[in-house]
């Protein structure tokens, strides 16, 4: 390990093609894409761009039967891999959920619903750090405590129907962090939430960013989740990056017309907007 | 006008596993003028579909009245629902499963017009152009349409009937946020223009302060606070409103987290 190169992942020229030789589609059109450790990298655009599908192809949770091409590079404190997609399936496996995690959309949906949170919580550090039961759960405890789930002994025997959405996400995140990885797909973390619970997530997320040094990559459609949270942002349509910037300059002076057009479709309340945060 | 709608000490209330009850709904009043937009906000489960349900007839008030000019509506049984209650229509959450994916969208729309009184009837051409959409459209199956388009042949099909109150329930939940405002102003400019009023109900604060003159805020089956927009907005009387404003992350790009 080298420490000249910044940890977190790099995306380059990365290509996805679903469907048969003769009537492939192209899903990503080359993706460039930096992923530095200790900050939030924002991945915006609207339902088809291809935001989702990035997230999941450096998982290598791409669907079935999809062509890659381009690479993805890791770099992280315990290693790294000049290209992930060039990784043996067992050698992946080796690196998803240890190095890199990924939280999704719907809590409901990702956790499963007959399973106790504590074996949710135990299976993968039981698998990718070779601990025993009682130290993996331990860990669990304070993971649960790290994510401010309420009354974490109980917890641990109950079943995902027991919590509220907010708390299941809480729970999703602490799964994801469960084995310490370097890199954690955030995809639509917030987008199935209230927005009174979103905020608290939001604020999650940053602070778990800021302390563990995470990369973070955050794929949502929703600029205000986005310039809340997001320290770069990316706009994607089409599968080709159409705009890449700080926060600011994206959201703020936005130099493609596509994310002006974003920019300018949301609820545009005039004048008090800036103070709005502070009521 | 008629159209006036009025909602008095409404309850619905649901039976749970060991004869435990939940007041869904829990004492609301309020009224809808013709021509009016209110919008109707809250959080998942504070029971805002249940009051939209209950005022279409689709879930029955356990006390209280919903009275649509002075009759009040039964609850839908078997029966063809009566002639002046289709003068309320609904537009639902997920064009996706309420647009039959086997009809055409003309005669879907065409189902709509069916029902409005022959005098006012519009066309289905003319309430493919109200919703901006192509008239070769009628021609198309709902799969050919993106989630903006197909909300849009729902809101027209709803329009169709000419109705005295249209109901969106949750109508742009589904859609891209870059659609949301825009789906959400079209319903309201095409329900004002057809001389209804509408009930817009969303989670999203920020779309249902462009659409609605008048919010009411719905706190676990009550309404906590109701009042013009722009000074629910401005100055936000409850508790509860005031968490839920604050909680809204603003797109500014200075990286504010909003309040938890």
């Amino acid at each position: 390990m080298s420490d000249t190169t910044p940890h977190g992942l790099s995306l380059r020229g990365l290509t996805l093609e679903l469907g048969s030789k003769g009537s492939a589609k192209q899903i990503l059109r080359g993706i460039d894409l930096d992923i530095p450790a200790g900050s939030i990298t924002g991945l915006a655009g609207e339902s088809g761009s291809g935001k989702t599908m990035t997230g999941l192809a450096i998982c290598g949770l791409q669907p079935a039967g999809s062509r890659l091409g381009g690479t993805i590079s890791y770099t992280g404190p315990r290693g790294a891999a000049p290209n992930l997609l060039a990784l043996r399936p067992r050698a992946m496996n080796a690196l998803r959920g240890r190095e890199i995690a990924m939280i999704f959309q719907d809590p409901t949906a990702s956790l499963h619903p007959m399973i106790t949170i504590e074996a949710q919580l135990t299976d993968g550090m039981r698998h990718h750090l070779h601990i025993s039961r009682s130290e993996a759960r331990t860990r669990a405890l304070a993971l649960l405590s790290r994510v401010r789930v309420p009354d974490p002994e109980t917890a641990l025997k109950k079943y995902p129907h027991q919590f509220s959405g907010g708390q299941l996400q809480r729970i999703a995140i602490a799964i994801a962090l469960a084995s310490e990885p370097s890199v954690l797909i955030a995809d639509e973390p917030t987008t199935a939430l209230d927005v009174t619970v979103q905020a608290g997530i939001l604020h999650l997320l940053r602070e778990l960013c800021d302390t563990l040094d995470l990369a973070i990559l955050l794929v949502t459609h929703d600029l205000g989740v986005m310039s809340a949270l997001a320290d770069t942002v990316t706009v994607m349509r089409y599968g080709e990056v159409v705009e890449h910037g700080s926060r600011y300059q994206v959201i703020r002076e936005p130099q493609s017309a596509y994310t002006k057009a974003l920019i300018d479709a949301l609820p545009h309340p005039p004048a008090e907007n800036t103070t709005e945060g502070q009521l | 006008m008629a159209g006036q709608l009025a909602v008095r000490d409404a309850h619905v209330t649901y039976k749970l596993p060991g004869r435990r009850l939940l007041a869904a709904v829990d004492g609301v009043s309020f009224d809808l003028a013709p021509g009016e937009v209110l919008g109707l906000v809250g959080e998942s489960g504070c029971g805002k579909s249940t009051l939209a349900r209950a005022i279409c007839g689709l879930e029955p008030l356990s006390s209280g009245t919903v009275t649509f000019d002075g009759q009040s509506i039964p609850t839908l049984g078997l029966r063809r629902r009566p002639a002046h209650l289709l003068r309320i229509q609904m537009v639902f959450q997920n064009p996706y499963s309420s647009l039959n994916p086997r009809r055409r969208v003309g005669d879907q729309i065409a189902d709509g017009l069916a029902i409005a009184p022959a005098s006012e009837r519009s066309s289905v051409a003319q309430l493919l152009d109200d919703v901006e959409l192509d008239r070769n459209a009628a021609g198309m199956f709902p799969h050919q349409f993106s989630g903006g388009q197909r909300q849009r042949i729902a809101i027209a099909r709803a329009m169709g009937a000419r109705p005295d109150i249209l109901v969106g329930d949750e109508p742009i939940a589904s859609l891209d946020a870059s659609l949301q405002a825009k789906v959400a102003t079209l319903m309201r400019d095409v329900a004002l223009k057809n001389g209804a009023s509408l009930l817009f109900i969303s989670h999203d604060l920020s779309v249902v302060r462009v659409v609605a003159d008048r919010v009411a805020v719905m706190q676990a089956g009550r309404i906590v606070e109701t009042g013009p927009v722009a000074s629910v907005w401005s100055a936000p009387a409850d508790p509860y409103t005031q968490r839920l404003l604050a909680a809204i992350p603003v797109a500014d790009g200075l990286g504010r987290l909003p309040a938890a």
